[in-house]
């Protein structure tokens, strides 16, 4: 099962920290892949946070058709970053791996933020389309002070790959993923963290209903639902799906991935709304066992699961600094010096929430609302 | 020369016991003439008669054979094509010394003979055709193991619930913010249908009338019980022909569908007790089919309309009912369906779910197109090939009609492919617990994307022992002599039904479907939503089946 590290903090801080904790949970991730997410850039990219950042790995082709394609819809680049990568024995180097922060095209400069998402997450997927049969693109995420980094390999191997203890590459979130990789191929869009217009989510366990989701999710016509190399992918766009596309708050997104029953509902006060999202999301249920840690636009993160998941996950932490991880022990490296009476296993029925800048922690009850 | 064949001189035009369906196996030692078989023989296919036999015997010690004719006394098969063994056996219960049993005879050519006076067979049942079913080639595969592990049937907790009734897109919620929270916006206008959580396993329309007043009851008793006492929300349709008006007013209308058929029968009785009326009903059902007869009306044979049925019917006693093959009002499916859905949607001031009922057939994803543009269309019901009847012509219960497995899935994929798959429940039936795998057959349909499915056939043997099956055994619904008491209203034959035992075996029945279902469930990791349209999970060892389900190939 994937192990699952994420950090969020009032302070940036090094990729590495993540990686280190994922590290002491070596013996629950075999070395497939590591995914990291950041959000709220620091280090080279503090002061672009308006130009949306996208991320990727190119082959010496696939750059020139990178680089021509955002030519031509008016991207202009302000800033690139590549890490300096250092040889590691096992982990096969490709071409170009890049970060690169653009100024919006002329016309959608002063578009609100809803057209401009729009279309950064198009241009995202009409680059993923091309590269993907040859793999000479892969673009993991376009969006503002947002870095995606992802690479089969042991994490640790390829944190010193990538540079990240050298690099001064820093954020204030960042969601780690190392990867156990079970029934899907070793595939870099099948690794998490999964990243759609701000939101973005990792999971471990194994989703039992992800077809009937997919087939949800793809028949909204709603052209960023798509991809799903993993069955976690959908967790993520659920995400999207609830918070961004039908407005609901945060914390409906446990009330569609794990619904409770009639008789639960009637103790809750908007037990009518309830009852008709249960119905009308009936095929988001997942059903898992899962455990999900995402964050939204605004920088809130958050932990979920559903009654099946027989290991909880943990957060824990200190004022300004918590951490939302798969194991306690991944925990105690990323934050030893806590009062470890107050961490915190969800349950089934509950929804830890950290809000941005690690200001406080959150358990919602989802029975009593 | 003998003059055994009375006056004929051959036997040309008259049949051999090897045309006829099942032969009667008779052992003369062990019949003690008691009399019983022939006298319970529903279609009197067997008769006490005396023969005469010639017998040889010797004695002392050297042979003498001595002739001897002998009057005996035997239990002999006719051969009037009228009165062919039917094969249900009630001779084999009756007798005291197992000495009398019918025989399916495979080479038979019963339907070469049996329309007589140009009539074509009819009868009930279902398709006569034991093969395997597409259902029973449908295998659970994806297996929970270690990276989900498999959940315990026994005492994990299982919602096994779906919904009926017309669902809202998300989008399309009435929904409004306060304080970070959402309510139900009650300024808003929009219509908010009607759905009910309930078992995923219905049982589908028997009239009152096509089964005896034992057998409907028991059901009924049955369904109550369930809902009552073991918390399972089964529903049951009430199939044409009204419903008893004490039950119209009582508080467990909300366990039965009404249905209503093109011949409207017991309409104007149903519609009077409105006003009396404490509970909705759980759903109405409007019939444009059945998956045994497509295209076919329905017939209550005037025998069967004794003074009960006639005055649930509303009509005069002792005449053929008969229910038109469309209903009359149809001009277009806008005419027919969508004013017929909201004329009883109406009727009950939109608090009932409404939904059409269909035949397996090719043309039925237009129906359903028509139905997913339809805002108060509550459903769609598929009757496949394989479902039963209490009467219908052979030709159109063995060649009419589409199976359900195909028919299901591309109509569930027509849904997926607009987004609509959640908005209205497709109800599958047709054939399912044919070889009495009820929970499978139910779960691959689920899994093939139905909302629920509905049972008749499969009940009338487990709760009511009905003899009917496959190789036409019994099939005798149409005639009113149900030799089980279950579909006939004869008081000396339905008093051999006892109600309560009838409902005691739908608990059972429907309790045992439940356990199974978990057995299916649990090992597949799923337990808190009915895992619909759930494709992935499904595997058949036939090649093209899979395609065309869209499933694994498994072997």
């Amino acid at each position: 099962m994937c192990r699952l590290a994420a950090i969020t903090s009032n302070k940036y801080f090094s990729p590495m920290e993540n990686i280190l904790a994922l590290e002491t949970m070596k013996e629950g991730h075999d070395g497939s892949g590591l995914g990291l997410t950041l959000k709220n850039l620091g280090g080279e990219f503090e002061d672009l946070k308006a130009y949306p950042v996208m991320s990727g790995i190119c082959s010496r082709r696939g750059v020139e058709i990178l680089d021509d394609y955002m030519d031509k819809l008016g991207f202009k680049l302000k800033h690139e970053w590549t890490p300096k990568i250092k040889p590691v024995k096992g982990i096969v180097q490709r071409d170009y791996y890049f970060a690169k922060a653009y100024d919006y095209p002329k016309s959608y400069r002063d578009k609100p933020m809803h057209e401009k998402e729009d279309l950064l997450m198009n241009t995202r997927i009409a680059l993923r389309k091309i590269g993907e049969p040859d793999e000479s693109i892969f673009v993991f995420s376009f969006y503002p002070d947002v870095i995606t980094l992802k690479e089969v390999g042991d994490p640790l191997e390829l944190g010193e790959f990538f540079g990240l203890d050298r690099d001064g590459l820093k954020a204030k979130i960042i969601f780690a993923q190392g990867r156990q990789n079970t029934n899907y191929q070793i595939y870099l869009y099948a690794c998490h963290p999964f990243f759609i217009q701000g939101y973005c989510s990792m999971t471990n366990g194994e989703n039992t209903a992800f077809v009937p989701i997919r087939e949800f999710l793809t028949s909204r016509g709603f052209p960023g639902y798509m991809g799903y190399n993993s069955d976690s992918e959908v967790f993520t766009h659920i995400l999207h799906y609830a918070v961004r596309q039908l407005n609901f708050p945060l914390i409906y997104y446990k009330d569609v991935v794990t619904p409770l029953k009639i008789s639960e509902i009637e103790n809750r006060k908007e037990s009518g709304a309830l009852r008709l999202i249960k119905q009308s999301l009936r095929p988001l249920c997942i059903d898992g066992p899962n455990m999900v840690i995402g964050f939204t636009p605004d920088g809130t993160c958050f932990m979920v699961q559903d009654s099946k998941k027989l290991r909880p996950g943990v957060v824990a932490g200190i004022k300004g600094k918590y951490a939302l991880m798969s194991e306690e022990c991944g925990i105690d490296k990323a934050i030893p010096k806590r009062d470890k009476s107050m961490d915190i296993f969800p349950m089934k029925y509950d929804m830890v929430i950290v809000s941005p800048g690690a200001e406080e922690v959150k358990v919602w009850n989802q029975l009593q609302g | 020369m003998e003059p055994a064949a009375g006056l004929r001189l051959d036997h040309n035009h008259q049949l051999s016991l090897r045309e006829f369906p099942y032969i009667i196996r008779w052992r003369d030692d062990r019949c003690k003439r008691c009399g019983k078989c022939t006298a319970v023989c529903p279609v009197k296919a067997i008769e006490p008669t005396v023969k005469v036999q010639r017998h040889v015997s010797s004695e002392g010690d050297f042979p003498a054979p001595k002739a001897e004719r002998k009057v005996i006394q035997i239990v002999e098969q006719v051969t009037d094509m009228e009165r062919y063994c039917t094969g249900c056996g009630t001779c084999t219960l009756v007798c005291p010394n197992e000495a009398i049993e019918p025989e399916f005879n495979p080479q038979n050519k019963f339907l070469h003979y049996k329309n007589k006076g140009g009539e074509g067979y009819k009868r009930g049942g279902r398709r006569n055709d034991p093969a395997i079913s597409t259902l029973d080639r449908l295998k659970f595969t994806r297996i929970s193991m270690l990276t989900d592990p498999a959940l315990d049937a026994g005492r994990h907790e299982f919602r096994v619930r779906t919904l009926l009734g017309r669902i809202l897109p998300p989008e399309e919620l009435p929904l409004k913010i306060e304080n970070n929270k959402l309510f139900v916006n009650k300024d808003s206008s929009k219509f908010i249908p009607p759905v009910r959580e309930i078992y995923p396993i219905m049982i589908g329309s028997m009239s009152v009338g096509a089964l005896s007043p034992p057998m409907w009851e028991g059901l009924a008793m049955g369904v109550s019980y369930l809902n009552e006492v073991e918390g399972m929300p089964v529903v049951m349709c009430s199939g044409e022909g009204g419903m008893p008006p004490r039950l119209l007013k009582s508080k467990y209308l909300k366990y039965f569908i009404i249905q209503i058929a093109s011949g409207y029968f017991g309409w104007d009785e149903i519609i009077h007790a409105l006003p009396h009326m404490v509970e909705d009903p759980a759903a109405i059902e409007i019939k444009y089919g059945q998956g045994a007869k497509p295209g076919d009306g329905g017939l209550l044979m005037a025998q069967k309309v004794l003074k009960l049925i006639a005055s649930i019917r509303g009509v005069p006693q002792f005449i053929d009912l008969a229910s038109p093959p469309t209903h009359q009002t149809k001009y277009s499916i806008e005419e027919a369906v969508a004013k017929m859905i909201q004329s009883m949607s109406m009727a009950w001031g939109f608090r009932v779910p409404v939904y059409p009922k269909i035949s397996g057939t090719r043309t039925a994803r237009a129906v359903l197109n028509n139905l997913a543009r339809n805002p108060y269309a509550a459903a769609l019901s598929i009757d496949g090939e394989d479902g039963g009847t209490g009467a219908a012509y052979n030709v159109s219960m063995d060649k009419m009609g589409h199976p359900i497995a195909s028919n299901l899935r591309e109509c569930y994929l027509d849904l997926v492919k607009q987004g609509k798959q959640n908005e209205l429940p497709l109800i599958a039936a047709g054939g399912i617990g044919k070889k009495g795998n009820l929970a499978a057959n139910a779960a691959a349909l689920i899994m093939l994307g139905a909302s629920a499915v509905s049972i008749g056939k499969y009940l009338m043997q487990a709760a009511a022992d009905c003899f009917g099956d496959e190789s036409n055994r019994c099939n005798l619904c149409n005639t009113g002599k149900c030799p089980r008491g279950i579909t006939t209203q004869d008081p000396k034959l339905y008093r051999r039904l006892d109600s309560d035992k009838v409902a005691e075996r739908v608990v059972e029945t429907f309790k045992a479907a439940d356990v199974e279902l978990r057995k299916i469930f649990a090992p597949m990791g799923r337990s808190t939503e009915l895992p619909i349209g759930m494709s992935d999970g499904l595997s058949t060892d036939d090649k093209a089946m899979a395609e065309r389900l869209g499933v694994s190939y498994a072997c």
